[in-house]
């Protein structure tokens, strides 16, 4: 199962920061998300893409997580030689993290 | 308690400009606000000013106040935009020019001023973020300075009875917070109120983000009728707290999941979402399906504003050159990837100095580079090589190597495009807010 089955998500930019929400579709898997989408693991499956920290923020409410990743555009929205200078696409790229959920 | 409406006529300069009208039409507004300009867009404006006084100002706005104020007028809508970009006077001046010719006699226009603080930073206080150094140890050619102002001008200009507010460098909530404050007559220290006003604004800032744009997947999230997606409406109460609608008969929906979504875009730290006029705190906010297209937003907060406002320096950068070829069907990728290998060694070869090289398969590599590699042949691929460089005429040599490809490169190349651009980019500061005085200018039809 990959986190897409369970979750979506939106990325933002700011600079050089690009943020990406984790949302629980069902308030159930709220859990898992607060358990396995750890800031370390979002660091990892991003790679080479993201060059500084990532720092989670959790709001519990409304079942969502929020990932700040730092140095991740190239240099900033408005210098970056990206195809998506914005990292737009990025939302994607976390939705295939892998999730162990029993059924 | 009583209730205001206000509604999102745009939530980026080329926004579709028909939701609007249908909203000014059929909403109920008290408010209609546009939001239109993107961080960059401010210095090429300073830019088009600097060669004729007059210019400066949205190029769209010709078109959407020509849409929407006779009907605005008519059912007493009053509309609030940073369209003014680099010059609100001249785009007051040029909407006055448009009231006149409908036949809007009496219409009040607002221009608001204070952003442009070019003349005001100190070059050796001014502190820039992103190279820690100050402005002038800043090597290179500033074109722009705007501060990121609150909602106290547009709040006075609506005071003073204006029709339409234009600004240049606003915070795109401070648009939404500032009629809130208006009207509900809130205190520029009641932190919890402007809190939640901010919160509103942030929901509404980004027009269909919230209403099902941006949200689609299909089978996951399918989002109904997208071509007729309508722009949000705020109900909003007294006390900040609001309900997010739209129009019946528009396309997409407004449910927690497009809210929460939204609620987060651009957001850093929940608790700190840090504004010219309060620091507004979206950690505790709670989000309601109430009915069909109905969501209520309840529980915002905020904190003490900084004493500080964001400024944004516009600059000319670099100059960037582009190319681009396809390649398809069999050992597509192969012949890509040999024509990137090709280009880098001409680069070395005809001796262009670059500050950055990008060489990149769009369709295999070009978003996540390898990381999400897999090992699927594509059908086609785009090969797309891009490169910073100080000067134009280098940058032009670029997308002509690309294009030398055809006779001198893999098989079956097609398609070239090239493009060479002057790159203007941003960075930021921060500027005690007593540094700048903001104030307005009224006209009338």
């Amino acid at each position: 199962m990959q986190l897409r089955d369970i979750a979506h998500s939106r990325t933002g930019d700011k600079g050089n920061i690009s943020n990406i929400s984790v949302i629980a579709y069902r308030p159930e898997d709220w859990p898992v998300l607060l358990e396995q989408v750890t800031a370390e693991r979002v660091r990892d499956h991003f790679g080479p893409l993201i060059a500084g920290e990532v720092v989670r923020y959790e709001l519990p409410q409304i079942g969502a997580l929020n990932f700040v990743m730092y140095e991740a555009l190239g240099g900033g929205v408005t210098r970056s030689l990206a195809l998506d200078p914005h990292g737009k696409c990025l939302s994607s790229r976390l939705l295939t993290l892998p999730i162990d959920v029993q059924r | 308690m009583r209730t205001i409406r206000i509604g999102t006529g745009a939530g980026f300069s080329g926004d579709r400009i028909e939701p609007a009208v249908d909203l000014a039409e059929k909403g109920d507004l008290d408010y209609l606000v546009f939001e239109c300009l993107a961080e960059r867009t401010i210095a090429l404006a300073q830019q088009a000013k600097m060669h004729d006084s007059n210019a400066g100002f949205d190029p769209l706005l010709e078109r959407r106040m020509r849409a929407v104020l006779p009907i605005c007028r008519e059912k007493g809508v009053r509309v609030i935009s940073n369209m003014g970009a680099a010059n609100p006077v001249a785009a007051a001046k040029h909407t006055i020019k448009i009231a006149r010719e409908l036949g809007l006699s009496g219409l009040r226009v607002a221009a608001v001023q204070g952003d442009n603080v070019l003349d005001v930073l100190s070059p050796d206080e001014f502190v820039i973020e992103d190279t820690n150094c100050t402005l002038g140890e800043f090597q290179k050619d500033v074109i722009s300075a705007n501060a990121y102002l609150g909602a106290e001008g547009i709040v006075d200009a609506l005071r003073a009875g204006a029709d339409v507010v234009l600004t240049g460098r606003a915070a795109d909530p401070a648009m939404f917070l500032a009629p809130q404050i208006f009207e509900f007559g809130w205190q520029m220290d009641d932190w919890t109120r402007l809190g939640r006003g901010t919160l509103v604004g942030h929901l509404l800032e980004c027009g269909g983000q919230v209403t099902g744009g941006y949200f689609a997947d299909p089978r996951l999230k399918d989002v109904p009728d997208l071509a007729n997606l309508g722009f949000p409406i705020a109900e909003v109460d007294e006390d900040g707290n609001a309900i997010i609608t739209k129009l019946p008969g528009t396309g997409g929906f407004v449910n927690a999941a497009t809210c929460k979504e939204q609620l987060l875009y651009e957001v850093h730290d929940p608790k700190r979402y840090i504004q010219p006029d309060v620091i507004a705190d979206f950690s505790a906010v709670e989000i309601t399906e109430v009915g069909p297209d109905r969501v209520a937003v309840s529980n915002g907060d905020g904190l003490p504003k900084t004493g500080s406002l964001k400024v944004s320096i516009g600059y000319i950068d670099s100059c960037v050159g582009e190319g681009q070829i396809s390649y398809a069907g069999p050992g597509a990728a192969e012949r890509g990837q040999l024509a990137l290998d090709i280009l880098h060694q001409r680069i070395d070869q005809i001796g262009i100095a670059c500050d950055e090289v990008r060489g990149e398969l769009i369709g295999v590599n070009s978003i996540f580079k390898d990381v999400a590699a897999t090992d699927c042949a594509p059908s086609e691929v785009r090969v797309r090589f891009v490169v910073r460089t100080g000067d134009m005429q280098k940058a032009a040599r670029i997308g002509e190597e690309v294009e030398s490809l055809y006779l001198n490169g893999p098989a079956g190349g097609g398609g070239v495009t090239k493009s060479s651009r002057e790159i203007v980019a941003i960075v930021s500061g921060l500027l005690p807010e007593d540094r700048l005085t903001t104030r307005f200018e009224m006209m009338e039809a």
